[in-house]
């Protein structure tokens, strides 16, 4: 056992932070008010090599391990969670998609430019009446020869407007059920794509989120992903490493809850001395700790597991339904301690509380991390 | 043309200070160690130099222990194209400016800022310059290459200064010099790995001078609070307590 981090995670840590502390906090809250897209931030980190950190260079990629990139998403996330889930979503779900399952024209094309963070992608999976359950999608890419030709809605899109290139899953063979799904990479920009309205949401405001539909959508054929049918299999491992960025996320907002709320209680008088002397407030602040801790080793034992090349399922399940619920608890907690002012968004907490609650929800509900944890146990 | 930026490990600038029990030492347990700011505008200002196609070759020194290493591979990771580190734990100005001047030489332009925060002694840049037998600049918060030439701009009373300047030359800088410290690129950090970090045995040089003591400052008084009717009150209070009247 070795919980050290190297020098260079511990190196990309304080950039992860610098860039937070230094470029996010000064808007965010502004941002989180408008619904404002992040784009000269994100523009940074592509520069900085955040939106490729764990590509391999030969693909412009930074090279980096996954524990290197749930620090930096914690990092980003106790600032600014919108930005963290741009961030997780061209890392864990696009880049590793392509690298992992892209064939070498595919990542030529498009995972250099995704992994340089030239351009964003978004991942086209969830659907009007297929959330948590995947396997029933009633978006068509029908076998046209040549190419496909793609009909039908997704919802929840993140990055819906500001990505260039889009992961869609689609039925090609409905007598197959989800083994006749493919997945296929679609430029944003073809003809008889258009995006519904930008969706007013409660945190992660600063996230663009639309439903696009697809009506006639050409996609040539070398732009499938693996063999016909594939597309299931590959929207499932991909999620299965996109847990892990959102665990962190969750992280880090809980983490960024608990840091603000621990400076406030050193600092806020009440009766005659500082918060932090009441045991009320003391106690809620050890739980905060102790829950913060447990969750971290969580996600950083899922990472360490999946750069080992072992299987991460189970612990990236637990470590996304645990960071979730925690973040939750935490940032209420946050809120609770600052009292008034935890509920007026100058302080920030009540924004982190918002966020958290979207960690409950995508990238596999809570519920849908116990069917895969319970069904693992009792197997 | 080459430049050298002098680099000093010290501790993060939010590190509660404390001290060993006979007061002579800083206690550096827990402590988080960066590279100190001024010499990362420094060395900020190089790498966007060597950008501008106006350098070609970026060194960094440190004198310091093996635990400065991580300092310097960030250098390195900033931008720097190798580092140097001369292995002794230095006590004074004097031996970090002697050791550093068995390394400085070749160089056509140093940089160093303008005091490290921890010790804030402002005195490496200028003795480093005296033992190198070399010109030296104080308090530089520009600096430009254009045709070869170096030019410096410093901030003085009511406007600023421009100074061409002959090689070599040493910059003690300061605020301006850069905009902000560059955050190290994935990229950077990536090939800081295989960059060349050379360690260096120390020279005979000895430190010229001792900690006796370090004191903490005293506690902040506390606040009184003098009901808003009672004038008479704080008058008495300033008078006989503060002896501000």
């Amino acid at each position: 056992m070795n919980f050290e981090f190297t020098e260079e995670q511990l190196m990309i840590q304080q950039a992860a932070r610098d860039f937070a502390q230094r470029e996010l906090l000064q808007d965010v809250l502004e941002r989180d008010e408008k619904a404002i897209f992040p784009a000269n931030h994100i523009k940074k980190l592509g520069e900085l090599g955040f939106l490729g950190m764990m590509i391999d260079p030969k693909y412009d990629g930074g090279g980096m391990d996954t524990v290197s990139y749930m620090l930096a998403m914690e990092e980003i996330s106790k600032v600014d969670a919108s930005v963290a889930v741009i961030m997780s979503i061209n890392n864990s779900l696009i880049c590793y998609g392509l690298q992992k399952y892209g064939n070498e024209e595919q990542k030529q094309k498009y995972l250099k430019p995704l992994a340089r963070g030239e351009i964003i992608g978004a991942f086209l999976l969830s659907e009007p009446e297929a959330g948590s359950d995947a396997t029933h999608q009633h978006t068509t890419a029908i076998d046209k020869g040549d190419h496909y030709l793609i009909n039908g809605t997704k919802n929840w899109i993140s990055n819906a407007n500001s990505a260039s290139v889009y992961l869609v899953m689609a039925q090609t063979h409905p007598d197959k059920r989800h083994k006749g799904i493919n997945a296929f990479i679609v430029d944003k920009n073809t003809p008889g794509i258009t995006l519904g309205p930008h969706e007013d949401k409660m945190g992660m405001r600063s996230s663009d989120t639309h439903s696009v539909m697809f009506n006639d959508v050409t996609v040539p054929k070398e732009n499938r992903i693996g063999e016909d049918g594939f597309g299931f299999t590959f929207a499932m491992k991909v999620l299965e490493a996109g847990r892990l960025g959102i665990a962190a996320q969750a992280l880090g907002i809980a983490s960024g809850a608990y840091e603000r709320a621990v400076a406030y209680a050193k600092e806020r008088k009440a009766f005659g001395t500082v918060l932090a002397n009441h045991q009320s407030i003391a106690f809620k602040i050890a739980d905060m700790a102790v829950k913060i801790e447990n969750a971290r080793n969580l996600c950083l034992k899922a990472a360490w597991l999946k750069d080992n090349g072992k299987s991460f399922t189970i612990e990236g399940s637990m470590a996304k339904l645990y960071a979730a619920d925690i973040a939750m608890e935490v940032t209420t907690e946050a809120v609770q301690i600052h009292g008034g002012y935890g509920y007026v968004k100058e302080y920030h907490v009540e924004r982190l509380m918002r966020e958290a609650k979207l960690t409950q929800i995508y990238e596999g509900t809570s519920e849908v991390q116990k069917i895969v944890i319970s069904r693992s146990v009792l197997k | 043309m080459k430049i050298l930026v002098l680099i000093s490990n010290v501790p993060d600038t939010t590190t509660k200070i404390r001290f060993k029990a006979d007061n002579t030492a800083f206690d550096d347990a827990g402590v988080q160690w960066i590279i100190n700011p001024w010499d990362e505008l420094a060395l900020t200002r190089a790498v966007e130099l060597k950008e501008a196609g106006s350098i070609t070759h970026i060194t960094v020194a440190n004198v310091g222990t093996p635990a400065t290493e991580p300092t310097l591979r960030k250098a390195l990771a900033v931008g720097a194209d190798d580092a140097i580190r001369v292995n002794v734990a230095a006590k004074d100005a004097f031996e970090v400016a002697s050791q550093l001047a068995q390394v400085a030489e070749g160089y056509d332009l140093i940089l160093a800022g303008i005091e490290a925060s921890d010790y804030n002694g402002s005195a490496v840049g200028g003795m480093l310059a005296e033992l190198l037998d070399i010109s030296s600049v104080s308090a530089v918060s520009g600096i430009t290459i254009a045709d070869g030439k170096v030019l410096f701009n410093r901030e003085i009373d009511g406007g600023s200064q421009k100074l061409e300047v002959s090689t070599p030359v040493l910059a003690v800088v300061q605020k301006g010099i850069a905009k902000e410290p560059r955050i190290p690129a994935m990229r950077g950090i990536m090939m800081a790995r295989s960059k060349p970090l050379k360690v260096i045995d120390p020279s005979t040089a000895e430190e010229r001078t001792a900690f006796v003591k370090f004191e903490l400052p005293p506690k902040k008084a506390a606040c009184k609070m003098v009901a808003e009717d009672n004038v008479k009150e704080l008058v008495r209070l300033l008078h006989e307590e503060a002896k501000a009247l």
